[in-house]
């Protein structure tokens, strides 16, 4: 119920929010948690494995039950959220998780009554076992519906995410008291600094202060003081409702920012949450402590709670979250809470110190106040289902026997268990651990990394002392040290605690008491696990689960090692510890993947005719980042109408086709052709200047890495094409022959791919149709033969024209600086379109060159042939003494005579095209098992031959000329004649005209 | 004949939008030549007009002209767009036997201004780099990645900076800046 | 990410700039042919892949694109120096 005043959320500002299906109200200021709690809902969710009813434990990061998932239509929903963090805004519509069919009345509760052991430890490993073919029938299916916790979004997200890298000389994960003082001993240097905090208001703790002050500023006060000097600081970066989430090498952080999270109507133009990727000199760890619960049966009823939780309920948010409190404490903090519950307006019924003799200046205060405090007490039982009605009290003996007592009728029980500081970053760090036996934590140890923990997360837990420790480390992390003492009062420090189950004097097969609310993981569970042979902690999470997943073992860490402690007799610190893995808390896939999804998702390279093909009709295909055309319907066209009709015009008149993805590579220097030699298989040194070579490039196990035409523009100058794929590839093959094997050479390599436009004319007319547009190179078929290159311009536009083919026709390849691209391409479309001149796309110059019996590597080869394989053995230069790959060909692997060759392969039916990838064996219908002689690498209906035609890899195919082998199918095997890979003007008349 | 020489089309015609705190302009055309080599650095640098500046990652400029180191034996020459072919004869004629390349690409890329005090902020939604003043102070250049672009970052003033990036890259890049 | 000292930027750098070549000082024969099929083999297929420091390739792809060398303990994934491709590997002082 609302408090009449105080904590820091506006009562005048009403916002309306649902859940489950009904409409509360809150306040703005109000986490969806507080604004529940103020409504008196404090059922808010079903456990993981027995759907217990389960309401707040924690108010902030920790907590482990209240999961909800929050919807605002059209794939804005996210699961698993927090309620303690999700922050109220006017519209929220937020749903329960993990029920069926309803919170309050969920069936799947009786797992909850299932005979002991059936949901224990190790229930996954036990149960689930067999019949093997039950586990998709049966078992997954039921697994799904009973555990999930949240459901993932159906729709895309609609939202978009940004990234940001940041660098700064000091990053403080936490902005509580410590924090903020680092930051400012930091931030008055004038160093960069970032201050992180996982929550909407920065203060931490001290904004759940009743009575502290510092400096004689009230605690919200210093906060706000504090906060304002760092604000007007340039030098200081202040990010709340950012969870620093990650530490990895080198003091390297991810902090996710969230946004718009907290907003009613977001704008959509803004990202939803930024993923922060920082590099920091040095980080200040100042994440503070976890209060820990307490063990005892049915300590997991709804209203029962982390003492801090409901003083930060009632102090922060002005909520009281019961009416009559049994405060349950082991740390002098609890008093502190009993305090502050009782100024709220919750009479405390009792409060039940598990200790003998309790003292402290929160145990004096509360005795002061003539509160009831029963020491040597433990609570041994909660009556009340979807919320707590009372509990019993046991009295705690010496030797740790417990004798029943009173009951006591209540609706909120609080757990003040001691403090467990919050390590998981630093653990994540790769430091190590230290064990401080007296006070049974773990503190940071061993750093190994520039970083320093200063506060509760260290250990220091009393405030003055924290804030002091952070003003020192701040000053030390920029190389300033020096300290300053804070003035504080009224704050009570952590003193105390306890690990491990509480005593109790019930059955222990009839008592669940929780340790890992989130996991369902109880004390018996955990004892269970020792006695079945468990003894390292590591083990023990894995059969447990306690500890893991989303929840990391927050709350429940401490005392899941201390009971299997006490059951393997054996100090906390022989157990181990569990690594802490990031990411502290979820982090949205959004978040991760950042700028990159959708149409950002990879860089879409178009080319500089690309908006000429498109607003022609081209479909494209995707090559690599490229957009190419693939081909271009007409009305009415499918696709194999197209490619016939472009093919048709290629052969008969001309094709216009963009080839400006060929990798270009531009070699320079006096020793550009020795460098051409020890790279290529094929000779070099005397391609005369203005001529073309095909060159074929072995990795240097000898196998075909790229092919392409290059052209000898001067003595000392190569221009080099690649493959569209292998353009990258290549050149850092080149650079890295030439940087780490060849660096004698002089000679230097340039990517010119992206600086030329290229524009293919392939046909007869190809000549005719550029002749009047080009200027300084005489065309003539005598002049400028098949494979040459010359220099000159085109419609005024400097250009590099080679003469060459992949279609088997005669050809041009028309370059011009990239900008011009778009223009000359049309110029020479409207030129050539009197003589039939086509553009074509890549499906066609696919098949054009497939009738020539043209390779493409990556197609007709893998990475596993080799030039002999391909019938290529023309393209070495035999007289050559080294070239990368050449010794790797003399292999005997590669040298065997029943390797896989390249051959064509001729359907018995013309009309059947055959499926690429396609296996060949000898029979049409081998057995089971048979091993295919090679597959099918290209297969096309060729519209110039009237029939399909395709090229294979098949072992000793060079033997198998005119053999009939098979291509096994579903419906029956396909008959095929081995014949050589040409199929079309063999002599190669058409490409010399 | 049509003369083409002024139809030019360049992957920049659409810059995200200005947003306070920084605002995009396309650098107009120019030429860019490559100088390869180390033997002839100093005699090319006369030749050219600007010192081909020593130190990693500097850049020097003088008049309408600028040298940008790119690595140990490779710099990017700015000069006007006319001039591509005076300057390539210059360096040529200045190195006589010595060896070395230029390769022309001025097409390959293009160039984009981001000028105000978030230019920093925007460029490092997808550049890894410290882009604070001491660690990248204003003359330094280099190439980087910009996400999943590789680009050559130079900054030009204590909020301006130019990205040159391969062209087919541009609309990529501009995009994320757009949304970052 | 980790971040590399370039030998020739002079400066550190973002592991995500650089492109790792395998292992260094792999040394290709002045002369393969010379080499037998068994020992030409290993030089292809085999190297020492061991537990702790490993002397490796790097390149600076998207910087000043320069292939060096570093001495890098595999297990921790420290960094102990990074030195010019031709440069001999250097002792580390223990
Ligand atoms: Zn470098």
């Amino acid at each position: 119920m609302r408090t009449g005043n105080g904590g820091r959320v506006d009562r005048s500002r009403r916002i309306n929010f649902s859940f489950d299906g009904r409409a509360y109200q809150g306040c703005a200021g109000d986490t969806l948690a507080s604004a529940l709690l103020a409504n008196g809902v404090h059922l808010v969710g079903r456990s993981f494995k027995y759907h217990r009813p389960r309401g707040f434990v924690a108010a902030g990061s920790e907590e482990p039950n209240a999961l909800v998932d929050i919807d605002r239509g059209n794939g804005r929903s996210a699961p698993n959220l927090r309620a303690t963090q999700v922050e109220l805004y006017e519209g929220l519509v937020a749903k329960s998780q993990n029920r069926w069919p309803s919170l309050a009345f969920d069936l799947q509760a009786l797992n909850d009554l299932a005979p002991a052991g059936l949901f224990g430890a190790g229930f996954y490993y036990k149960t689930f076992m067999s019949p093997r073919g039950a586990w998709h029938r049966l078992y997954e299916p039921f697994i799904r519906r009973v555990a999930g916790l949240g459901h993932a979004p159906k729709l895309p997200d609609p939202d978009h995410y940004s990234q940001r890298y940041a660098h700064c000389d000091v990053l403080v994960v936490g902005a509580g008291a410590t924090g903020l003082a680092a930051a400012l001993a930091a931030g008055e240097t004038g160093a960069a600094v970032i201050l992180a905090d996982e929550q909407a208001e920065m203060g931490g703790g001290l904004l759940d202060e009743r009575t502290a002050s510092i400096d004689g500023l009230s605690a919200a006060n210093w906060v706000g003081a504090t906060l304002a000097r760092l604000a007007a600081m340039p030098n200081v970066t202040l990010l709340p409702r950012t969870q620093a989430f990650g530490y990895y090498a080198q003091n390297f952080l991810g902090l996710a920012e969230k946004l718009t999270e907290h907003l009613a109507a977001p704008d959509k133009s803004q990202p939803r949450e930024r993923l922060w990727k920082v590099r920091a000199r040095q980080v200040l760890l100042a994440t503070g402590a976890i209060e820990r619960p307490l063990v005892f049966p049915d300590n997991d009823r709804p209203g029962v709670m982390l003492a801090s939780a409901a003083r930060t309920f009632a102090n922060r948010y002005g909520v009281r979250p019961g009416e009559r409190a049994v405060v349950f404490v082991a740390d002098d903090t609890g008093y502190g809470a009993a305090l502050d519950l009782h100024a709220a307006g919750t009479e405390i019924a009792v409060i039940a110190d598990l200790r003998t003799a309790p003292s402290g200046p929160g145990f004096e205060a509360a005795s002061g106040t003539g509160l009831r405090i029963m020491p040597a007490t433990v609570v041994t039982g909660v009556s009340g289902n979807l919320r707590v009605s009372g509990v019993t009290l046991g009295s705690l003996a010496a030797d740790g026997t417990v004798r029943g007592g009173e009951k006591i009728v209540c609706d909120l029980v609080l757990m003040a268990g001691g403090w467990t500081p919050a390590v998981h970053l630093f653990s994540q760090s790769r430091g190590k651990l230290a064990y401080d036996s007296e006070r049974q934590i773990y503190l940071p140890g061993t750093y190994a990394q520039a970083a320093q923990s200063a506060g509760a997360c260290n250990g220091t837990f009393e405030l003055a002392q924290a804030i002091a420790e952070g003003h020192a480390a701040g000053a030390v992390a920029v190389g300033t040290p020096g300290t300053r003492s804070f003035a504080v009062t009224g704050a009570i420090a952590p003193a105390g605690g306890f690990h491990g189950a509480v005593p109790h004097d019930r059955n222990p097969e009839q008592v669940k008491a929780f340790v890992d609310f989130q996991n369902d993981v109880t004390a018996k569970d955990i004892k269970l696990a020792v006695r079945e042979g468990m003894h390292s902690i590591e083990h023990i999470k894995r059969y447990t689960t306690t500890g893991m997943a989303t929840d990391q073992g927050k709350t429940s860490n401490m005392n899941g090692l201390a009971i299997a402690s006490a059951a393997l007799d054996k100090p906390i610190p022989d157990i181990g510890l569990t690594t802490f893995r990031p990411p502290f808390t979820p982090v949205t896939f959004g978040t991760l993947a950042g700028h990159s999804r959708g149409a950002l998702l990879d860089p879409v390279r178009q080319t500089p005719m690309h908006g000429w093909a498109a607003a022609n009709g081209a479909k494209f295909e995707d090559v690599g980042q490229w957009k190419r055309a693939w081909y271009f319907p007409k009305p009415g066209e499918d696709m194999h109408a197209a490619v016939n009709r472009e093919c048709r015009a290629a052969r008969s008149a001309a094709g216009l086709f963009d080839a400006t993805t060929l990798g270009k590579i531009e070699i320079v220097g006096p020793d550009a052709a020795e460098f051409m030699e020890r790279l290529y298989t094929n000779p070099w040194h005397k391609l005369g200047i203005g001529r073309c070579r095909y060159g074929l490039m072995l990795n240097e196990a000898g196998f075909v890495m790229d092919d392409g035409v290059i052209g000898r523009l001067a003595a000392d100058s190569f221009h080099v094409t690649t493959t569209t794929g292998g353009a990258t590839r290549v050149l850092a093959h080149m650079e890295d022959y030439l940087q780490t094997e060849f660096p004698e050479l002089k000679v230097w390599l340039t990517s010119t791919t992206e600086q030329w436009a290229v524009i293919a004319i392939q046909g007869p007319k190809a000549r005719e149709i550029i002749a009047p547009l080009v200027e300084g190179i005489d065309l003539a078929a005598e002049t400028m033969p098949h494979m040459s290159v010359r220099e000159g311009s085109i419609c005024g536009v400097p250009t590099r024209l080679f003469r060459v083919s992949f279609t088997g026709e005669l050809g041009f390849e028309i370059n011009v600086p990239a900008d011009h691209g778009r223009a000359v391409w049309e110029a020479v479309h409207e030129a050539g379109v009197p003589h039939g001149l086509t553009p074509y796309g890549t499906e066609t110059m696919h098949v054009l060159r497939a009738e020539k019996g043209y390779i493409i590597v990556g197609q007709e080869t893998d990475g596993t042939v080799t030039p002999s394989d391909l019938g290529l053995d023309w393209a070495i230069g035999k007289a050559k003494k080294d070239f990368v790959g050449k010794r790797s060909l003399k292999r005997p692997d590669l040298v065997k005579t029943d390797r896989k060759h390249l051959v064509g392969l001729l359907t018995a039916d013309p009309k059947v095209v055959l499926e690429e990838g396609a296996q060949i064996t000898v029979e049409a219908s081998p057995a089971t098992g048979t091993p295919a002689l090679g597959h099918v690498t290209s297969s096309y209906w060729s519209e110039t031959l009237g029939r399909s035609i395709a090229m294979a890899l098949v072992a000793g195919g060079k033997g198998r000329m005119g053999a009939t082998l098979h291509v096994p199918m579903p419906d029956g095997g396909i008959a095929v004649t081995v014949t050589e890979p040409v199929f079309f003007d063999k002599e190669g008349g058409r490409i010399n005209a | 004949m049509p003369d083409l020489t002024r139809s030019r089309l360049t992957p920049l015609s659409s810059l995200p939008p200005a947003v306070p705190g920084v605002s995009y302009s396309a650098a107009p055309a120019i030429a860019r030549l490559l100088y390869r080599g180390s033997d002839g650095a100093v005699a090319a640098g006369a030749a050219f007009g600007v010192a081909l500046p020593t130190q990693p990652c500097s850049s020097a400029i003088a008049g309408d002209r600028a040298t940008l180191w790119l690595g140990p034996d490779e710099w990017l020459l700015l000069a006007p767009e006319y001039e591509t072919l005076a300057v390539q004869q210059a360096i040529a004629a200045a190195l006589p036997g010595i060896a070395h390349a230029v390769v022309d690409i001025s097409h390959r890329q293009v160039g984009l201004r981001l000028d105000g005090p978030r230019a920093a902020a925007v460029l490092n939604a997808g550049v890894p780099l410290d882009l604070s003043l001491k660690a990248f102070p204003v003359g330094m250049v280099t190439r980087t990645i910009f996400e999943k672009a590789e680009i050559i970052l130079w900054r030009t003033g204590p909020v301006a900076f130019r990205v040159e990036v391969w062209r087919s890259f541009a609309p990529y890049v501009m995009a994320i800046m757009a949304v970052a | 990410m980790l971040l590399i000292r370039c030998p020739y930027c002079e400066m550190e750098r973002p592991e995500l700039e650089f492109r790792y070549g395998g292992e260094a000082h792999v040394v290709r024969a002045a002369e393969p042919e010379t080499i037998g099929d068994e020992a030409w083999g290993q030089f292809l297929y085999l190297r020492s892949n061991p537990k702790g420091l490993h002397a490796e390739r790097w390149r600076h792809t998207n910087g000043c694109g320069r292939f060096f060398n570093c001495l890098r303990d595999t297990v921790t994934d420290r960094i102990f120096v990074t030195y010019k491709a031709g440069e001999p590997r250097p002792e580390l002082a223990s």
